[in-house]
């Protein structure tokens, strides 16, 4: 089976400044593929030139077989989910109308919203009653939800998701990471995850591409990052998060006195309002 | 979900341009009149005139002075107007020499204008004074002011311009006054009261001299030329107007506009002083009465509001595009901000003064309007602009890459966001437009400035409240109105 989505030789420059030298990706069909690297490396200007929102200097981009353009970049979209980390919810809208803008857009049928709406709400553990809210009325982590509906509504070939827990504190964003995981296992999505946390990384990535300074330094499990890393930083770079990781844990424990490292989750209702 | 900005303008902008397209397109035969009470009852005597004849006429008093109301005449925007044979020598054929009517009448015809014969009257050039003064100084003539350079004396503007006015007086008579300054013509009557001047120019049939004892100075030199009342006219009118206007020729002598000048200085009420004119006039049994005081407030802000309204209209119907274009950016963009900041510089009063020349506009109802319109396009370009700048990135990021078409998210996504700022902006406009609104009454667009104007030459406190005060309440109503607007018009997750 083909690769969704093949970059091929594609570079980007911001006002002079390179922030992608030319690179080659494919992204395989329903798996998880995990951007990583430190802050500005070009991770996220990876997915903004899939989406479209940026275009590249050079190089080509294909889509399931299309290469895209600025004439069919509109329909592409509308195959491609994404969600950011500041959720992107249109503040004038509520819950249910920015889940069902496209649709309507696109003008689907009523029952037919109605019906993918419901499941939804199911396999996002979003409350129904809570639709007529607007953005500014819900959590964080609600939010996020929200804009996983809105990303998923359409059935989307590929999900790009731009560091979408990370304005999140740590209990709601284990919840949802623990969500998110078992909505792509059931949905069998192709995932395109952007993150700069290693243990994020880990939890959710079929294959991690490690990313620096706009290139590309080593593709392959975390076990190959580990154990055949391609060049010093790339140890460096995983010493660095493991040593953060272990301080976290560390300070949990004297915190909270218990071995357990999520002892809230087990007894969380998915259901509440996180 | 857009249904809130069309139903918004639905709603503004159609009773507006019904109101606006209908006062463009009614033909009336238009007088004007010169700013001073005499040119006021002419004017008024004139329309009356007309109406009684079967022709619809209207009335713009207190237009301003002689070169904006010969402009106006010249241009269409007035069909008919009071003048003096002096000043039409003086100061529109620029000639020194007295002339004969037939020579003035010869001479108009090239510019297309023609005048009646006289009214009857001459209304000259005065310098006047206090009665008690006068005789404690023994000053009988123009030319015993030489032995008293101490006297100030305060003259109006035009006078103090004009080809026969101050500055050839002076040389005919060498007088040797300094302190000379130029005030208002009813404020100088205010001021000859009070003592801040000792003597002021006036037109011999003010009524004014009689009311305040005042006393005419002879003109021993005869330095003044003939002024006789005549109305200057198209002569491209329909010829039943023309002929209509020609019935009052020697119809008026000075004792009786000295009369009809104090009735209207007495009521503050033209119409009524115009129709003592018919009163004693067997031929046009008239039955004119004054209109009253409701009557007139309904009138003035009806067409305050039709001022504003569609110069709002027009604000919000070209400003939100430009705002939006501007929002953009770029070279476009900073241009569009740069005019509008430019225009709003501009202070009122010579934005409507730069308009009047300009073919289209002139002396007219348009004028006002197109210049309360450039007064309000500020706010709203840059509210538009800077509210739709405003939205954060990932916002218009999660519109592009949710593959809505740039239309859509326009409607649907970047103007709703932005609607409070642009509705504050409106809002802005409305009350800059309710408030600038009376200054269209300089350009005889009439309005709540109307009584403010008539009032400040009439030196009449309690006619210039009269505009003023619903003016003000007009502001407050507006500015309430759009809190209310808020409420509804802005989407409520906006508003949390």
């Amino acid at each position: 089976m083909s690769a969704l989505v093949e970059l091929v030789e594609v570079s980007k420059r911001y006002t002079g400044a390179p922030a992608l030298h030319p690179i080659n990706l494919s992204v395989a069909r329903e798996k998880t593929m995990i951007l990583i690297g430190p802050s500005g490396c070009g991770k996220s200007t990876l997915l903004r030139l899939i989406i479209g929102l940026v275009e590249p200097d050079s190089g080509t981009i294909t889509f399931n077989g299309s290469q895209t353009t600025p004439a069919n970049i509109d329909m592409l979209r509308r195959r491609i989910g994404y969600v950011i980390q500041e959720g992107g919810l249109f503040p004038h809208l509520t819950a249910r109308a920015n889940v069902l803008l496209m649709a309507h857009h696109l003008g689907k049928s009523q029952s037919e919203m109605r019906t993918r709406l419901t499941e939804l709400c199911e396999l996002t553990r979003f409350s129904g009653t809570l639709l007529e809210r607007y953005p500014l009325e819900l959590s964080g982590g609600q939010r996020q939800r929200v804009s996983l509906m809105r990303a998923l509504m359409l059935s989307p070939e590929l999900l790009l998701l731009d560091e979408p827990l990370g304005a999140l504190d740590p209990l709601v964003r284990a919840a949802l990471q623990k969500d998110l995981k078992e909505i792509f296992t059931r949905l069998r999505q192709t995932v395109l995850f952007v993150t700069h946390d290693l243990a994020e990384a880990i939890y959710f990535g079929d294959e991690i591409v490690l990313m620096n300074e706009g290139r590309i330094v080593q593709h392959g499990s975390i076990a190959d990052l580990r154990e055949k890393p391609a060049s010093p930083f790339v140890s460096e770079f995983i010493n660095a998060q493991r040593g953060l990781a272990d301080l976290r844990v560390e300070s949990g424990k004297q915190e909270t006195g218990k071995e357990t490292s999520h002892p809230h989750l087990e007894t969380r209702n998915p259901e509440t309002n996180i | 979900m857009i249904s809130w900005l069309s139903d918004f303008f639905s709603i503004s902008c159609v009773p507006a341009f019904l109101i606006f397209s209908a006062s463009v397109f009614a033909q009336p035969i238009v007088i004007g009149s010169k700013k001073f009470t005499e040119s006021y009852v002419i004017g008024e005597i004139a329309k009356h005139v007309l109406k009684d004849a079967g022709i619809p006429a209207e009335h713009r008093q207190g237009m301003g002075g002689t070169i904006i109301l010969w402009q106006a005449l010249r241009g269409g925007q007035i069909d008919a107007y009071p003048e003096y044979t002096g000043t039409i020598a003086q100061e529109i054929l620029k000639t020194d020499r007295a002339l004969s009517l037939n020579e003035i009448r010869d001479a108009l015809m090239k510019f297309g204008v023609g005048t009646t014969e006289s009214l009857g009257f001459n209304n000259t050039y005065a310098l006047v004074m206090r009665r008690s003064e006068a005789q404690q100084l023994g000053l009988r003539t123009i030319g015993d002011l030489r032995n008293h350079p101490e006297l100030r004396i305060g003259l109006t503007h035009e006078f103090l311009d004009r080809r026969d006015g101050w500055q050839p007086l002076r040389d005919r008579y060498r007088l040797p006054q300094q302190n000379v300054m130029g005030i208002d013509h009813a404020l100088g009557y205010a001021a000859l009261a009070n003592g801040s001047i000792d003597v002021k120019d006036a037109y011999s049939t003010d009524a004014k001299i009689a009311d305040n004892d005042l006393v005419v100075l002879d003109d021993n030199l005869k330095f003044f030329p003939n002024y006789d009342a005549v109305v200057l006219f198209r002569l491209s009118v329909r010829p039943d107007a023309i002929a209509a206007l020609r019935r009052l020729e020697r119809t008026l002598d000075e004792k009786r506009m000295t009369t009809l000048n104090a009735e209207a200085e007495r009521t503050k009420n033209y119409t009524r002083a115009a129709s003592l004119y018919f009163a004693s006039d067997t031929n046009s049994a008239t039955s004119v009465f004054g209109e009253s005081f409701t009557h007139k407030l309904s009138r003035w802000t009806l067409r305050h509001l039709q001022l504003a309204g569609a110069s709002l209209a027009l604000a919000v119907l070209i400003g939100i595009p430009l705002g939006i274009v501007a929002s953009r950016g770029g070279p476009v963009g900073h241009t569009i901000l740069g005019f509008a900041g430019v225009v709003q510089t501009i202070p009122s009063l010579a934005l409507l003064a730069l308009l009047v020349p300009v073919p289209f506009f002139g002396i007219s109802v348009r004028t006002a309007i197109a210049a309360l319109f450039l007064y309000g396009l500020l706010p709203i370009v840059r509210n538009t602009a800077s509210g739709l700048q405003d939205i954060p990135r990932s916002l218009r990021e999660s519109a592009i890459a949710l593959g809505l078409s740039p239309a859509a998210r326009l409607w649907q996504i970047y103007l709703p966001i932005a609607s409070r700022s642009i509705l504050s902006g409106i809002k802005t406009s409305a009350v800059i437009s309710v408030g600038t609104a009376t200054l269209a009454a300089l350009i005889g667009a009439g309005g709540l400035g109307e009584p403010i104007l008539s009032g400040l030459n009439l030196n009449d406190h309690i006619t210039i409240l009269e505009g003023a005060i619903p003016a003000a309440l007009l502001a407050l109503i507006v500015q309430w109105l759009f809190d209310l607007l808020d409420r509804v018009l802005i989407p409520k997750g906006l508003r949390l």
